[in-house]
C-alpha cells in the first residue's frame, strides 16, 4: 500500500470539509473491507483515507414507516437487528447471505452502496425494494432512487465531495411476500454467480398477481430491474408456466460478463432459473401475508 | 499515533498510515499468532477480536483499532492454561499443519462468546470463512461441539 494521510474525522461537516480539500485524491472509508483490499492490490491509491469510524449519528437503525439504517451499520448488525428482520425479513436475510460473519462485522451498509460493485448483495434487494440512498455533499443533502444511483461498473450518482449517510426502504404493502437468492456454485462466502431479489403482492382475491418486482445482481454492470418479466406477472395468476415465462424474460434484461463464476452464457442461463425460484418464493410468502390477520 | 488495547495491555504506537492492524500485532508488537493468507479477507488466519467482534485483521488498518481493544490468540490462554476452545482442539484433533489454527481458535471462541451452545449448522455458518487445508473441517467442528460442552453455558 502507498503511505497517505489518514484523517478520522468527529463530524460529518469536518469530513465533508476534508473532502473538499482533498477533491477527487480523497476516499471515504467505513468498515475498509473493499475499499483497503483494493488498496493493498494497489488499484486505488487515494492521498487521503476519511475515516467515517468516529462520525457519530451514522450507526443506527431506526423505524420511520419504513426503515432507515445509518450508513456505518454493518451487514451483521443489519443481519441480526430484530427492527429489520421485523420489517423486512428479506432484507436482513439478503445481509446474512454477503460474505462471511467476519466479514459483516466489518462491511458497512453505505460502503456496499458506494463502492458500486455490481456483484454486491444489498443492492439487490434494496433495488426491489425501491429504496432511496441518503447523501451529504457540500451543497448539503439530497436523497438517490437506487434505480438511479448504481450509474455502470463501480460508478454510483455520487458526485465529488459527497458521501453516503443512509439508506431509507419503504415498508412492503400488504399481502406482499418478498425472497432474495442467491446462486453460489464455488463456495458459501462467494459473490454470486447470480442474484435475484423478487416482491409480489397479491391483489384482494389471493389468486392474481397485482404487482411483481424482480431485481438482479452479478449480471450486469449495475444491479437491474427485469421490467419485462415483472410486467408479465401483473394481473396473472401464479402457475408453473408463468414463473417459466418470467424467467424467459428476465433473461432478455440481463447483459453478463464471463468470468470464474460462469460463462455469460450461464449466468444468463441462470438469472431464468433464479428468477422463477424467487418468484415461487415470494409468491408464497405473499400468501402467507395475506392469511395473516 | 494510536492507542490501543492489545489482550489487556495498552500500547501507544507511532505507525505509518498504511500500516495494517495485522501487520502492526506481528511485526510492532512481536505478536506473531496471527497469520497473514490469503491477504484479502477470505481465509480467515488473521481472525482477531475488536471489541470483542471478529475481523480479518490484515484489510483493517491499524489505525481503525485507535482507541479500541483487540484480542489475538495470544490473549485466550490464563496463567500457563489454555483456553477451554485451545483445550478441545487439542483433545479433538482439530488441527493438523496448525496455519489456520490461530484463526480457527479465536473465530470459535467468538462464536461461543455470541452463542454458548450453537447447533451444528450454526457453527457451519459462523466458521465458514475460516478455510483449513488439512482436517477436512469434521475435527474442527468436533472440537467447537466439545468446547460448547465444556464451556458454562
Amino acid at each position: 500500500m502507498n503511505a497517505f494521510d489518514y484523517r478520522a474525522p468527529r463530524s460529518l461537516d469536518e469530513a465533508l470539509a476534508i473532502l473538499g480539500e482533498y477533491g477527487e485524491d480523497a476516499r471515504v472509508v467505513a468498515g475498509g473491507t473493499a475499499l483497503v483490499t483494493m488498496m493493498r492490490q494497489r488499484l486505488v491509491q487515494p492521498r487521503c483515507l476519511v475515516s467515517l469510524r468516529d462520525v457519530p449519528g451514522l450507526e443506527r437503525i431506526e423505524a420511520n414507516g419504513g426503515l432507515r439504517l445509518g450508513a456505518l451499520v454493518t451487514h451483521r448488525e443489519a443481519e441480526i437487528s430484530p427492527l429489520v428482520r421485523e420489517r423486512l425479513p428479506v432484507l436482513a436475510e439478503t445481509f446474512r447471505r454477503v460474505a462471511s460473519v467476519r466479514i459483516r462485522h466489518m462491511a458497512t451498509v453505505g460502503g456496499a452502496l458506494a463502492h458500486g460493485d455490481p456483484n454486491q448483495d444489498p443492492p439487490v434487494t434494496l433495488l426491489a425494494l425501491e429504496a432511496t440512498v441518503e447523501v451529504r455533499g457540500p451543497r448539503g443533502a439530497r436523497g438517490i432512487l437506487v434505480a438511479e444511483f448504481f450509474r455502470d461498473y463501480y460508478e454510483t450518482a455520487l458526485e465529488p465531495g459527497e458521501l453516503v449517510t443512509a439508506v431509507t426502504v419503504p415498508s412492503l404493502p400488504a399481502a406482499t411476500g418478498a425472497a432474495f437468492l442467491k446462486f453460489l456454485p464455488r463456495t458459501a462466502d462467494d459473490y454470486a454467480t447470480v442474484a435475484a431479489a423478487a416482491i409480489v403482492t397479491l391483489e384482494p382475491d389471493g389468486a392474481r398477481c397485482r404487482e411483481a418486482r424482480i431485481a438482479l445482481g452479478s449480471v450486469g454492470l449495475t444491479p437491474l430491474r427485469a421490467t419485462s418479466a415483472e410486467r408479465l406477472l401483473a394481473g396473472e395468476a401464479l402457475g408453473e408456466g408463468l414463473l417459466q415465462a418470467a424467467g424467459e424474460a428476465a433473461k432478455t434484461a440481463v447483459d453478463p460478463l464471463s468470468d470464474h463464476r460462469g460463462s455469460a452464457a450461464y449466468k444468463r442461463e441462470m438469472t431464468g432459473v433464479m428468477v422463477g425460484r424467487a418468484l415461487g418464493q415470494a409468491w408464497e410468502a405473499a400468501r402467507r401475508a395475506q392469511a395473516r390477520p | 499515533m494510536i492507542r490501543l488495547t492489545v489482550n489487556g495491555t495498552v500500547h501507544e504506537l507511532e505507525v505509518p498510515s498504511y500500516r495494517t492492524l495485522l501487520d502492526c500485532l506481528r511485526y510492532d508488537l512481536g505478536l506473531t499468532g496471527s497469520k497473514e493468507g490469503c491477504g484479502v479477507g477470505v481465509c480467515g488466519a488473521c481472525t482477531v477480536l475488536l471489541d470483542g467482534k471478529m475481523i480479518s485483521s490484515c484489510i483493517a488498518l491499524a489505525a481503525f483499532a485507535d482507541g479500541r481493544s483487540v484480542t489475538t490468540v495470544e490473549g485466550l490462554a490464563r496463567d500457563e492454561r489454555l483456553h477451554p476452545v485451545q483445550q478441545a482442539f487439542v483433545d479433538a484433533g482439530g488441527f493438523q499443519c496448525g496455519i489456520c489454527t490461530p484463526g480457527q481458535v479465536v473465530s470459535a471462541k467468538a462464536l461461543l462468546d455470541a452463542n454458548p451452545k450453537p447447533t451444528d449448522d450454526e457453527i457451519r455458518e459462523w466458521m465458514l470463512g475460516n478455510l483449513c487445508r488439512c482436517t477436512g473441517y469434521y475435527k474442527i467442528i468436533e472440537s467447537i461441539r466439545a468446547a460448547a460442552g465444556r464451556s458454562r453455558a
